[in-house]
């Protein structure tokens, strides 16, 4: 099979080949076929490039996921601009910060969303054009914002940009230690290679049904989307609240007769344990992929149980290089098997290599953290060199990407995932620094000291502030859970709260983390 | 039971599940629990369980909204109305 250059390629490919089959499902707003989405993406492309967009350019997408959201995504790239997709039920202050951070010059973004925005860019005296839909459904808002723009279409429509394989295609924010989030650019080439990757191992096909669980700013989307799309499969999108129900969702899966399904392990365990699997038929279903956090081994061994059929593959990779490494679960997981399944082996277009603190290669079979080298990995993140730098192994000619987890070749050569080496951790396949919910905490008029930990268990990851006050009173719990809330992304609000006098000390004066671990 | 005996089943729950170390009083009857984060997707499930094995009660997963569980007091009236 060819390989892929540019990602908007693809859906243009598709829709030749298959103008008339649905590309896009969405749960209760309709569908979107082939032919319709590309000629909608190009209308984007018109539309953006009348608006001054062209290479080089970054155009951001606030909105629901949706039809409306998959042709813009497509859109912004035809005119070649880099796509900034964002969580739109994040705090509008976190978006502003992130449009404003990567300078987009276009948003397009819902009608709901639009006015808090403006508020936030005006502080800062940040302008960027919008295209404001009224609402998302199968494209429907979409087409007729543009109508209103450009009621007659132009006599002859511009062409989609023909990037080089290092032009940005994507910009995805994450968690950054600092309290702010940051961007990690990924090129054409990036993506690519990834997904050439999935059509190796994956075989889709035009009769296949993709889940689409993740959210468009997470980076589980790419495969989701462009694995999907290349093949004229069929990308069904899940709404955001019937991705948290188990009991829904488990009865929509088999009504949707989905064939692939990808999303973080946190909802699998939640449809093992509470979706009642053995009621209903999920015969179509032939993959199931996971990645984002460690599956615990008993919830994984209930849904294999449960939905014996399938093929279970655990894809492991930062945002950084998306998927660098993956591993076929066995048919049988042994009933004594009480660890979780290894992130496994290499993709074919990622080198590995673990090294030790200085960056030296460990004995194979020694521990260390995991580097990738590579096709896929990241051109850097935006506007941070020294992040940028300090993200590679120091001294070397190959860009060695230092993913920060450390890892152990098992003896069959197999990586086996032990921890981090910072203070990043994976909650519900999100990437969590604890050092920004501890700058969120800070902004609190009345916390004097704040320090986040993880204390994983057997169920999951919960996140514990201690905290201490300016004039040592206690605050109430209920209240910082809103305050947090307020000020961060829902999946960052700790669960825990602990108010102290004063957090423990190191000798030289430093919060002691170590201390506090003890602290139950 | 009557209903301020549900409330205060749900109210012990909650602080010693999802609020350890809060004062009591500061959880009232009003307080939303979904909306502000204090109850997220997952806790809420849980919260689930535990009304169908309090009060014997079913609750379909479209019933687990915020409508029917953001406050003590919501929860007292849906708990009611499936008891009824």
């Amino acid at each position: 099979m060819m390989a892929t250059r540019a990602l908007h390629q693809l859906l243009d490919v598709s829709a030749s080949r298959f103008p008339d089959k649905v590309a896009v499902e969405e749960a209760e707003s309709g569908s979107i076929r082939y032919g319709e989405l590309a000629h909608l993406s190009d209308r984007v492309r018109d539309r953006l490039r009348r608006m001054g967009v062209g290479p080089g350019d970054r155009v951001a997408i606030c909105m629901r996921k949706s039809g409306d959201a998959v042709a813009s995504i497509f859109g912004i790239m035809k005119a070649g601009a880099a796509y900034v997709p964002v969580d739109s039920t994040a705090p509008a202050s976190r978006n502003a910060f992130i449009f404003h951070n990567c300078a987009v010059k276009v948003l397009i973004v819902e009608v709901r969303l639009a006015e808090a925005l403006r508020l936030e860019f005006r502080q800062v005296g940040f302008a960027p054009e919008m295209i404001v839909l009224e609402g998302t459904g199968a494209g429907v808002p979409l087409t007729k914002a543009l109508d209103q723009l450009d009621p007659v279409s132009p006599a002859s429509p511009v062409l989609s940009a023909v990037p080089d394989s290092s032009q940005l295609a994507y910009i995805l924010y994450t968690s950054g230690s600092t309290g702010r989030p940051k961007g990690v650019m990924l090129s054409h080439g990036n993506a690519a290679s990834f997904i050439d990757w999935c059509s190796n191992v994956f075989r889709p096909n035009e009769h296949d049904r993709f889940s689409s669980h993740a959210p468009f700013h997470f980076d589980l989307s790419i495969l989701d989307i462009y694995a999907s799309l290349k093949h004229g499969a069929t990308l069904v999108l899940v709404e955001q609240q019937l991705g948290k129900e188990p009991g829904r969702l488990a009865q929509w899966i088999a009504d949707k007769k989905l064939t692939v399904w990808y999303s973080a392990p946190s909802i699998l365990s939640l449809l093992a344990q509470f979706g009642k699997l053995d009621q209903y038929d999920y015969s179509s279903l032939r993959l199931v992929l996971f990645a984002g956090e460690v599956f615990p081994i008993k919830y994984l061994k209930l849904l294999k149980f449960l939905w014996p059929h399938p093929r279970y593959f655990n894809l492991y990779g930062p945002t950084e290089t998306n998927v660098c490494t993956f591993y076929e679960v066995p048919r049988l997981v042994a009933e004594s098997q009480t660890e979780p399944v290894p992130i496994g082996k290499a993709c074919p277009h990622c080198e590995p290599l673990v090294v030790d603190e200085v960056g030296i290669e460990v004995a194979q079979g020694a521990e260390g953290e995991l580097c990738i080298a590579g096709p896929s990995v990241l051109e850097g993140y935006w506007n941070l060199p020294e992040n940028t730098a300090k993200a590679f192994l120091p001294g070397r000619d190959t860009r060695w990407y230092r993913t920060g987890d450390i890892v152990v070749e098992l003896p069959d050569g197999n990586y086996k995932f032990l921890g981090r080496r910072d203070r990043m951790i994976k909650k519900r396949g999100y990437r969590i620094e604890l050092g920004e919910i501890e700058v969120a905490l800070y902004r609190h008029p009345a916390i004097k000291e704040a320090a986040v930990l993880a204390l994983p268990d057997d169920d999951g990851v919960p996140i514990k502030a201690f905290t201490s006050t300016r004039n040592g009173s206690k605050l109430s719990i209920i209240e910082l859970k809103k305050f947090c809330s307020e000020n961060l992304p829902l999946y960052m609000v700790p669960d825990l709260f602990c108010s102290l006098e004063s957090l423990p000390k190191t000798s030289t004066d430093k919060i002691d983390y170590q201390k506090l671990k003890t602290m139950k | 039971m009557n209903p301020q005996d549900i409330k205060t089943t749900v109210k012990t729950f909650i602080l010693s599940e999802y609020l350890p170390g809060e004062d009591p009083a500061a959880l009232t009857d009003t307080t939303p629990l979904m909306t502000t984060g204090i109850l997220d997707s997952i806790a809420v499930l849980k919260v689930v369980t535990f009304l169908e094995d309090q009060f014997h009660i079913t609750i379909e997963p479209h019933e687990a909204v915020v409508e029917n569980l953001n406050t003590l007091s919501d929860i007292e009236r849906f708990v009611m109305s499936k008891e009824a």
